[in-house]
């Protein structure tokens, strides 16, 4: 279907999640496209109800109470083109539910081809099951063994570069091959496979697959050692999702007939908007969704996207996980009491086999807040180790390279070049105190120089992703006006000092504030700078601290405003706690207070 | 609203049950419709494709990939058995031949020229699926297993680990909330589902394990215990795989906890019946918690009636266990649902409820952190 985008007025959106569906309605208001009603309502992908749509149709009718306009018709079908008064304009869709596109990838060298099958298919809004390689030190019938277990939805496999030796990659399809992997959604289609390397390996690896499996060959994702083209096999993942995953999926074939876009998986929706954001605005993105289960991380890095999942990284499901990977002592240094440990173990383990549950007490806030840390820094750590620059690459030296540590894979993430870090997800989300959420980002990804912190209202970023396909300007002024809460500006040091000396000196120039003055290391402090406010900030780093300018450069930059302020963060990068508890307890004590974080004790009146 | 849905474990005197039992792959189905069948009788076989062994045929006779198919002695599909000769170069002259023997026997699955990779595909191994649950089949499902059905005390736990297991009920405490000691296990246990009442220790689950109990159910247990029994702290609850030599159920959940008494009395009434226990747990989508089953006898029959379920819907006066601190692990009954979102303790707003506690006592509770008892 062809849209013009300038007869559209009315948008309808859902994601299918998981557990919930949510709709959106958008609208062309006073001259802007406005998000202005919101429904959700259970996913229905399972028994009794087992159609997508049911859930779909219940949220759209939630949308359609609190909006008083008619978009479901009596049959059960949205309602379109729109009218004055019923109706949507384009209906789009983006899905998780069911468990998202489940993938196995495979390449010849980790590193190498099979990390850029990785990149390709968690950019496509995969979750990767299992990366198989040559050298990924299973033996091959242990490899097989594997391939063996895995229903995944479908396999990319990549290898060699164009013109290079065939061998290795035929290998991997011979393992596939007699391994048999039968795809998720029951044995009644062959599993999608799409060939995505050395273009002189496709015949042989056509003879070996093809009959067995729905195989595609695109062009290779890795023709070079110096180059990905990681596109012709993305564009493959997304067609092969709604041709085959979607499509036996229950209830999909009547969405996919619904909907005026092709059904995007919802990561990919997520990626698509914060890239288009990161190309309009000219800056550095990173972005988090924080669930029960998993945490994924976007970042856009001077135009590069990368994606991870931090498969058993949450909340609730994984919470359990993340006490384990990260360690006790490390996810208590962020608690500013004394807990028992014994005690506090089973409250974990309590919470993993009761994961709807939510924090009643104080305590139990604080606490969980302090997992999410962790959580979140262990995902950005996964993060910055898997966005990198191509590994294998040779590199040209010259004399002026002699003193350069630098090698071909080193991570593209680079926290002073950050612009806006964008949280999204329940315990970000929905803390009480929008100063909790800022701290959180703060500490587990430790922004330096300055970094503007906003949070996805009610997770819309998945619906602006897809309508960025169809309709970048309304989706454009809907991210900018509806979906991002702007928490404020960090302005933080990057450098180590002793506690109590000179790090920088500043002066806040704005509408409101007038204020210069010292920070010492370890001292964090907030300034009330309100939502659509700036203010010029000007820092003097002494020798050793940079915000931005280098090692004790000065630095002035115009700073946005927020619900929690403007925070200026003299603790240091990276960011070091005491090692000792009670020291540690001492040093969050202080921040909680400067920062107002929590109801003082005893002020505490709910139930 | 005077209501809310709030889903519980089921806890039931009786309750018709159905277990589906199927073959991961398509195979023979061993009964009919109408035949009653015990809890450990074999309901459906097949043979599993055979284990695949790649061999680097090319490396292993020093020949170019290319020459391995005309070196091989056997072809794809044919049978080889432990010492035949897989293949061999041709030499030169006919001597310093070099041959490859087959370490296993199984059949030849593929030869590649490219590769040089051979791939034996190894005997068929063979696959059983129990009935689990004595009872009538009531349908087959055609090559693949059966349905099997019938009028059962059911007990589903929140947490377990270990596989399915059979035994007899044994009680080992007394009451509801006397800790599951090591003390209180016997020898006499051997093969029995071991029952206790509040926490069961780490030496109580050893001493278990050591008599040679197929089962042990107690209201908790501590996060560290589990830890030891494991050999590492378990990440995300999807287990039911763990070879442990036992099955561990906890009723309630981790920590002090006594048992809920309703569930201690039931189990107590079914002492010396055969038990089918599985601590299989999955808290993902498609929820799967562990479980108790117990057939009822022809007594019971008439004894123990099926109550209405309440299918999940908090109602005034329903029984609900409070699942999260502060006041994690008291049961009581739902005294008042007031719609309006209230502020908690810990800041956030959320929906909440009233409990009246045995002792009087009531207290107020987010929704989302009790469950009701189902019947």
């Amino acid at each position: 279907m062809t849209i013009d985008p300038g007869q559209i007025r009315v948008i309808l959106a859902t994601d299918c999640g998981s557990t919930t569906t949510k709709a959106i309605l958008i609208q062309y208001v006073d001259g802007v496209y406005r998000q202005t009603h919101r429904g959700e309502a259970p996913t229905t992908v399972e028994a009794p109800f087992a159609d997508v749509t049911v859930g779909v149709v219940n949220a759209v009718t939630e949308v359609q109470e609190l909006a008083g306009r008619r978009l479901v018709d009596a049959s059960g079908r949205i309602i379109r083109p729109g009218t004055d008064t019923e109706g949507c304009d384009i209906y789009i869709s983006t899905s998780s539910a069911g468990g998202g596109l489940q993938m196995m990838v495979a390449g010849v060298v980790r590193q190498m081809t099979a990390e850029s099958a990785k990149r390709a298919a968690l950019g496509a809004g995969a979750i990767v099951m299992d990366v198989i390689a040559s050298n990924d030190k299973r033996r091959p019938h242990e490899q097989i063994q594997r391939i063996r277990e895995l229903r995944p939805d479908m396999i990319l496999i990549a290898g060699g570069t164009d013109g290079g030796t065939t061998k290795h990659v035929v290998q991997i399809a011979e393992l596939i091959a007699p391994a048999k992997p039968r795809p998720r959604f029951g044995g009644e289609y062959s599993l999608p496979i799409i060939y995505a390397g050395n273009k002189d390996a496709a015949p042989l690896v056509r003879r070996i697959l093809d009959g067995k499996f729905s195989l595609t060959v695109v062009d290779n994702l890795r023709p070079v050692l110096e180059r990905e083209n990681l596109g012709p096999a993305r564009d493959a993942i997304h067609n092969l999702f709604l041709e085959h995953v979607m499509a036996h999926a229950p209830g999909y074939d009547k969405l996919i007939q619904w909907t005026d876009a092709p059904i995007m998986p919802t990561p990919a929706a997520v990626g698509n908007i914060l890239q288009t954001i990161a190309s309009r605005q000219g800056i550095n993105v990173v972005g988090v969704d924080i669930g029960g289960a998993t945490t994924d991380v976007f970042s856009v890095f001077d135009g590069v996207f990368n994606r991870t999942v931090s498969a058993n990284l949450g909340m609730s499901y994984s919470i359990s996980n993340v006490c384990a990977e990260a360690g006790m002592p490390a996810v208590m240094r962020w608690v500013h009491f004394d807990m028992d440990e014994r005690e506090l173990r089973n409250r974990v383990k309590n919470k993993m086999i009761r994961p709807t549950t939510i924090p009643q007490t104080l305590e139990a806030l604080v606490f969980e807040q302090a997992v999410a840390r962790e959580a979140l820094r262990l995902a950005y750590l996964q993060h910055k180790e898997f966005a990198t620059t191509l590994k294998g690459v040779q590199q040209q030296r010259t004399v002026g390279d002699t003193f350069s540590q630098t090698v071909s894979g080193g991570t593209i993430v680079d926290n002073m070049k950050l612009d806006l870090l964008v949280g999204s997800g329940g315990v970000l989300s929905h803390a009480p105190r929008m100063h909790q959420t800022a701290m959180m980002l703060v500490d587990s990804f430790e922004p330096e120089g300055f970094t503007t912190l906003a949070k996805d209202s009610i997770f819309m970023m998945p619906h602006l992703g897809v309508l960025a396909e169809v309709h970048p300007q309304a989706s454009l002024e809907v991210f900018e006006r509806d979906c991002l809460i702007y928490l404020g500006t960090c302005v933080a040091a990057k450098g180590l000092g002793k506690a109590g000396r000179p790090c920088f000196r500043f002066t806040i120039r704005s509408t409101t504030l007038n204020e210069s003055g010292q920070m010492l290391v370890g001292e964090l402090r907030l300034f009330a700078l309100p939502e659509g406010e700036r203010a010029t900030v000007t820092i003097d780093p002494e020798r050793g601290f940079d915000c931005g300018g280098g090692p004790g450069t000065r630095v002035e930059r115009e700073v946005r405003g927020g619900t929690v302020g403007l925070i200026l963060d003299a603790r240091g990068r990276p960011l070091a706690l005491p090692p000792e508890r009670a020291a540690a307890r001492g040093a969050m004590s202080r921040w909680v207070t400067s920062l107002g974080l929590y109801p003082e004790a005893g002020a505490a009146a709910g139930v | 609203m005077a209501t809310a849905y709030a889903p519980g474990l089921t806890v039931t005197p009786r309750t018709r049950h159905r277990a589906r039992r199927l073959l991961p792959i398509l195979g023979e189905v061993l009964v009919e419709v109408g035949q009653h069948v015990d809890a450990q009788q074999v309901v459906a076989e097949t043979l599993m494709p055979g284990e695949l062994m790649p061999l680097n045929m090319a490396r292993l006779l020093a020949v170019p990939p290319a020459e391995v198919p005309a070196c091989m002695l056997k072809k794809e599909g044919e049978r080889v058995e432990a010492g035949d000769p897989l293949a061999r170069t041709k030499g030169i002259f006919g001597m310093f031949r070099t041959e490859n023997i087959a370490q296993v026997a199984g059949t030849i699955e593929s030869i590649s020229s490219v590769t040089g990779q051979v791939i034996v595909r190894g005997a068929p191994l063979p696959l059983q699926v129990k009935a689990y649950l004595t009872g009538t089949v009531v349908e087959i499902v055609p090559s693949e297993g059966c349905v099997i059905e019938a009028d059962v005390t059911l007990v589903q736990g929140i947490f377990g680990v270990g596989g399915e297991a059979f035994g007899t009920v044994r009680m080992a405490c007394k009451s509801h909330d006397q800790e599951l000691t090591e003390d209180l296990i016997t020898p006499a246990m051997k093969g029995a589902v071991v029952v206790g009442g509040a926490r069961m220790t780490e030496r109580a689950i050893a001493k278990a394990r050591q008599v040679g109990a197929s089962a042990i159910v107690s209201g908790g247990m501590d996060d560290e215990d589990l830890k030891t029994l494991l050999g590492y702290d378990l990440g995300v609850a999807v287990t039911g795989s763990e070879q442990l030599g036992l099955t561990v159920i906890i009723t309630e959940g981790f920590g002090e906890i006594a048992m809920a008494e309703r569930t201690f009395r039931l189990l107590a009434r079914h002492e010396g019946q055969t038990a089918a226990v599985n601590g299989t747990t999955q808290i993902r989508a498609g929820v799967m918690r562990p479980e108790i089953i117990i057939p009822l006898t022809r007594e019971q029959l008439v004894t123990e009636t099926e109550r209405p379920h309440s299918a999940g819907v908090l109602e005034i006066g329903k029984p609900a266990r409070i699942i999260r601190d502060p006041h994690f692990g008291l049961i009581g009954s739902v005294a008042a649902l007031p719609s309006e979102l209230q502020v908690l303790a810990s800041g956030s707003k959320a929906r909440v409820l009233d409990v009246l506690l045995p002792s009087g006592d009531v207290v107020r509770v987010p929704r989302a952190n009790v469950e009701l008892i189902e019947e």
